[in-house]
């Protein structure tokens, strides 16, 4: 019952937190919005077994990638910017259909096939048999640097040519 | 009582993707569009993570791998705000027109 209850709460803090990002005029304020719904999201990771998951979101999600967004707002200077940049009515109209559309398709699309997928009680016996002996981290770790050692070196790679592009992209050209 | 929890999280991530596909339409900021990218690929995340407790803990590791793709895109892509930040003096993405002929 109890996890019902903060499953509700994380819910409408994240959606709350989502439609209040798009609708709110200052970029800052925006990602504080933002960050509300990611730490929701968080906790409702918490509430399926994905404990090591939540605490990645908070440290790497909220704790990194929004504070260098924050960072790109402060350094552009947009914190104050008082003009509306959000589109007419007609973009808002195309916007609010297709999300609409997008949230009715997708919405029956996984929860129709989830619900044959999750119904099963044998997947989620082993998934509990694993977290009981490996622990929250063990059970990514395994899988992580065995069956996937290789997309995690690439995903290295991947992070070092991001850093080198940022550089060179953000760099000053001397003059 | 599981089986709701599931099923509201399904629901809540098909909302915030199109929460975000809906931001991306209507706002003009450039940094505000990566901002709602970003809370798109959180709704994914959140989708998998759902369907890791019966389908096994792979789909753990791919959300692991969707936020460190996301990291890399956010600082490429923030770099470009910044790199067109300085050359035009705004991040408005109507007002871009340097790929446009």
């Amino acid at each position: 019952m109890i996890e019902t209850f903060f499953f509700l709460l994380f819910a409408v803090m994240a959606a709350v937190g989502a439609v209040m990002m798009i609708g709110s005029r200052n970029p800052v304020a925006s990602l504080m919005y933002l960050v509300l719904a990611f730490f929701a999201l968080s906790g409702i990771f918490v509430l399926l077994d994905a404990h090591f998951l939540a605490a990645v979101q908070v440290i790497v999600y909220t704790g990194a990638i929004l504070v260098l967004f924050l960072f790109v707002i402060m350094l552009l200077n947009l914190g104050h910017r008082e003009e509306v940049d959000v589109r007419g009515l007609a973009a808002r109209l195309v916007a609010l259909v297709a999300g609409a559309g997008l949230f009715a398709f997708v919405g029956a699309l996984v929860t129709r096939g989830g619900r044959a997928t999750i119904a099963g009680d044998a997947g989620r016996q082993m998934v509990e048999a694993l977290l009981a002996s490996r622990g929250a981290v063990g059970a990514v770790a395994e899988p992580l640097f065995t069956s996937y050692l290789v997309p995690f070196e690439v995903t290295s790679l991947l992070l070092l040519v991001a850093i080198v592009g940022a550089i060179v992209l953000a760099r000053r050209r001397a003059p | 009582m599981n089986l709701d929890i599931e099923t509201g999280s399904l629901a809540l991530s098909a909302f915030l993707f199109a929460v975000g596909a809906a931001g991306v339409l209507v706002r003009r900021n450039a940094i505000i569009m990566f901002m709602c990218v970003e809370l798109m690929l959180n709704a994914v995340n959140l989708t998998l993570v759902v369907f890791s407790r019966s389908l096994g803990f792979e789909a753990q590791v791919l959300v692991f791998f969707v936020m460190a793709v996301a990291a890399a895109e956010a600082a490429v892509g923030l770099a470009i705000i910044i790199a067109i930040f300085r050359h035009y003096e705004l991040v408005d993405v109507d007002r871009f027109n340097l790929l446009r002929w």
